[in-house]
């Protein structure tokens, strides 16, 4: 069985943030040793002077875009932007063409991801047959092919009754529905938050109470049928409150936040530069400290990027663009930064962006790492400066709406099962673009042939 | 600009100088201040002497190319920009949305980019959504003028209003502006606010909070929801356009009768003015809703001043937008 072993880092373990030696046999962590000790049979060695070892992170939001919007991201290149991000596990958002509403549209997903053999891939199922908001999709043969999320994302469940039965239904079958809260006819032709940016730009606003209105809704239902329910990207400080409230009254929610609405404000959209179009929208000041204060306190459970990745065509020019912005190459560094500024304890960060979203996911456990856990690793270089340049970006879009930021860490390495898929380049940072080749891949997995068509139709 | 020396008695020495220390395009009002405001009201007096001459053509912006972009309907705006470039003796292309490739869904960036490499000087853009103009100078290197975008500015048509009142007035200063009806999807209010405030005016604002814009408490004017208080102290009253399709979209008011009812600018309200107040209208006009049909014909009506005033006011802008231009 092949040893590695990751050198001089500072791990994240169960008795805190220790200086260690971490030796990985095959798939699994087999100890952690003092720094320096001599490990026999090491194959690989891995410098992380200066790095935090972290769990693999797991990002429960992402549009890997395929099929169907291949010029925008496909599944390899989500996976390849994911790892560079440190993160091992992608949930993968079922809006899509065709929706992942069907076991053959997930299983394609699935074994796309294999092929990249980056990270893994977990698949979420549409609630509703072609996300339209009728009927129930075939959740049960869905749950059964291991699908653990559902969701309509880009939408909400809009109808409440069946929004109440796929609750009901998705629970006992083990499942966990995730919502986009928005009522539709409150920001119909909505361009960005309602407030005072968007009446001096004169752009449709997106009022706050269109996401608390549907917070509510699905709090009540799920308080009412005794479900479970995870709430998406909330960006309010009513949506942060409705939450707190209905947690310490036992409700069975869960929420998350994007690095985007921790960190970025509608003033923004002063420009009209639709790289910072999204939805939810860009919120106020006072919403942002809301959210930060929401994820700090652990009433919003988990950071998840919802990366949405455009090309350039369809992120000309406001009106006409379309919603979202990269999330997974940044998001790290940006949550980091909130950590150093005092806002989140290193503890909160590796639950919200680690253990508590696997958690609800449904994988295996993780957190702290430890001996026999499985190898999945983000080794986090925590004083590098680096620019954002989203030509070096290993996604295939550059919406990034940090391009020119400065941010304070970079990750270094990411492990999967044991194995290297990113490697920065150690000289990466000024103007250098870390190339591809970046990547390590075991040989014949990464580069087999163009994509093969849908699983159905192949046999 | 040599060729312009020629008649330079039209134009005040000192406007030329002043072009490179400028933004150089127009995209709100607030890319003007007083001073440059004021060369551009100076010289639209100057043109307007120019447009009372037997020929009124002066070759300011000979060998210059303008593309008048106006990629929503328009009528006095894209005439008159289109006669103001005329005037200076400028080439002018026009360019529509159905008469273009856009209706073949070329992309907005590569249609502007196509003017740029047949070597347009300067762009004059009208689009149906907010921010495009802005857009487009991000996208160009030659200066771009905002005929008109969505819900957010229209400046040369508030230019065309302070010149207008301005040459009835001589001034602004103290004046008391009172803006009436949907400001929430006027490009007009939002350039006319910062340019009455620019001017010395007072500006107070009436609608039906359905019609308000968000986040008006951080605008410098006075709300008010009771236009019969109000009429009696305007020294200008401001109509805006009340338009149909708004109410299909969104019930702002439950219809068009019940807006004019509350705030249409009927004769009855039109007795309470004082006897220096004037009438102002950005048109198109809907009469019998927002302006009864027979105050905008009355005296104290400005609207035909307005129009007639555009073409002088956009052959100021045009001038001092791309006549220095290398």
């Amino acid at each position: 069985m092949s040893v590695t072993v990751v050198r001089n880092g500072q791990v994240c373990s169960s008795t805190g943030v220790v200086n260690a030696d971490l030796v990985i046999e095959g798939e699994y962590i087999s100890s952690l040793v003092e720094p320096g000790t001599p490990v026999e049979a090491a194959a690989h060695v891995f410098d992380a002077s200066g790095c935090l070892l972290l769990p693999g992170l797991v990002d429960m939001h992402v549009h890997l875009r395929e099929p169907g919007d291949e010029e925008a991201e496909d599944i390899r290149s989500g996976c390849a932007a994911a790892v560079a991000g440190g993160f091992t596990d992608i949930v993968a958002m079922p809006n899509t063409h065709p929706p992942q509403d069907s076991v053959g549209v997930v299983e394609f997903v699935r074994e796309a991801a294999a092929r990249a053999g980056l990270c893994r891939v977990h698949p979420a199922g549409c609630v509703t047959r072609a996300r339209a908001g009728k009927e129930l999709a075939g959740i049960r043969e869905l749950a059964e092919a291991g699908v653990v999320i559902f969701t309509d994302d880009g939408d909400p469940v809009r109808d409440s009754r069946i929004m109440r039965r796929a609750l009901e239904y998705v629970g006992f079958l083990g499942g966990l529905v995730a919502d986009h809260c928005e009522d539709i006819q409150l920001t119909d032709g909505a361009q960005m938050n309602e407030g005072e940016v968007s009446g001096w730009l004169g752009l449709a606003g997106w009022p706050s109470v269109a996401e608390e209105i549907f917070v509510a809704r699905d709090i009540l239902l799920a308080e009412y049928t005794g479900s479970r329910v995870h709430l998406q990207h909330l960006s309010t400080a009513g949506a942060v409150r409705l939450v707190r409230d209905a947690k310490a009254r036992g409700v069975m929610v869960s929420a998350e936040v994007t690095p985007h609405h921790l960190m970025l404000t509608d003033e923004k959209a002063t420009e009209y530069d639709p790289v910072f179009k999204v939805n939810p929208p860009l919120r106020t000041a006072a919403d942002r400290a809301a959210v930060r204060l929401g994820l700090a306190d652990g009433t919003i459970d988990i950071v998840a990027t919802d990366h949405a990745p455009h090309t350039p065509e369809n992120k000309e020019e406001w009106t006409e663009a379309r919603c979202g912005m990269l999330g997974l190459e940044t998001a790290l560094p940006l949550v980091w930064d909130l950590h150093r500024k005092g806002v989140l304890t290193l503890e909160r960060l590796v639950d919200a962006m680690s253990s508590r979203p696997a958690h609800l996911a449904g994988l295996e456990p993780r957190g702290p790492l430890a001996a026999g856990q499985r190898a999945d690793l983000c080794v986090f270089d925590m004083e590098h400066e680096w620019v954002v340049d989203p030509s070096g970006f290993h996604g295939k879009s550059r919406n990034t709406p940090y391009e020119g930021m400065t941010c304070t860490g970079r990750v270094r390495y990411t492990f999967v099962d044991g194995r290297p898929v990113f490697r920065a380049d150690e000289k990466v940072g000024e103007n250098k673009r870390p190339g591809r080749t970046a990547f390590l891949v075991e040989e014949g997995v990464a580069s087999e042939g163009p994509t093969p068509g849908m699983p159905g139709r192949k046999k | 600009m040599s060729d312009y020396s020629a008649s330079s008695d039209h134009v005040p020495a000192g406007a030329m100088q002043e072009i490179s220390n400028h933004p150089r395009s127009l995209l709100a009002m607030g890319d003007l201040d007083v001073h440059r405001l004021g060369e551009i009201l100076t010289l639209t007096q100057e043109f307007r002497s120019v447009l009372r001459r037997p020929i009124p053509k002066v070759p300011a912006l000979r060998g210059k190319t303008i593309a008048n972009c106006f990629f929503e309907d328009s009528t006095r705006t894209r005439c008159s920009f289109e006669l103001a470039a005329k005037r200076l003796s400028a080439d002018v292309i026009t360019l529509t949305e159905k008469g273009s490739s856009l209706s073949k869904s070329e992309s907005l960036r590569d249609t502007v980019r196509t003017l740029e490499c047949m070597g347009v000087d300067g762009f004059v853009v009208r689009h149906h959504a907010s921010g495009v103009p802005a857009r487009i100078a991000a996208w160009v290197d030659h200066p771009v003028i905002n005929g008109g975008d969505g819900a957010h500015e229209h400046p040369t048509q508030a230019l065309v209003d302070l010149a207008t009142l301005i040459e009835k007035w001589g001034s602004l200063a103290g004046a008391r502006v009172l803006i009436v009806g949907d400001v929430a999807h006027s490009r007009v209010a939002r350039s006319n606010v910062t340019a009455f405030t620019l001017a010395g005016a007072s500006v107070s604002v009436c609608a039906p909070p359905t019609l308000l814009p968000p986040g008006i408490e951080g605008w410098p004017v006075t709300v008010s929801e009771d236009l019969d208080a109000e009429i009696p102290e305007a020294d200008v009253v401001y109509l805006l356009r009340m338009q149909q399709e708004r109410i299909v979209d969104d019930p702002v008011v439950p219809s068009l009768c019940e807006y004019a009812r509350g705030f249409g600018f009927t004769e009855e309200r039109a007795r309470y003015l004082h006897s220096e107040a004037v009438v102002m209208h950005p048109g198109p006009m809907n009469r019998g809703v927002e302006i009864a049909a027979s105050v905008a014909d009355l005296p104290i009506s400005l609207v035909e001043k307005q129009v007639s005033n555009g073409v002088a006011v956009r052959m100021a802008v045009l001038y001092l937008f791309f006549a220095g231009i290398p």
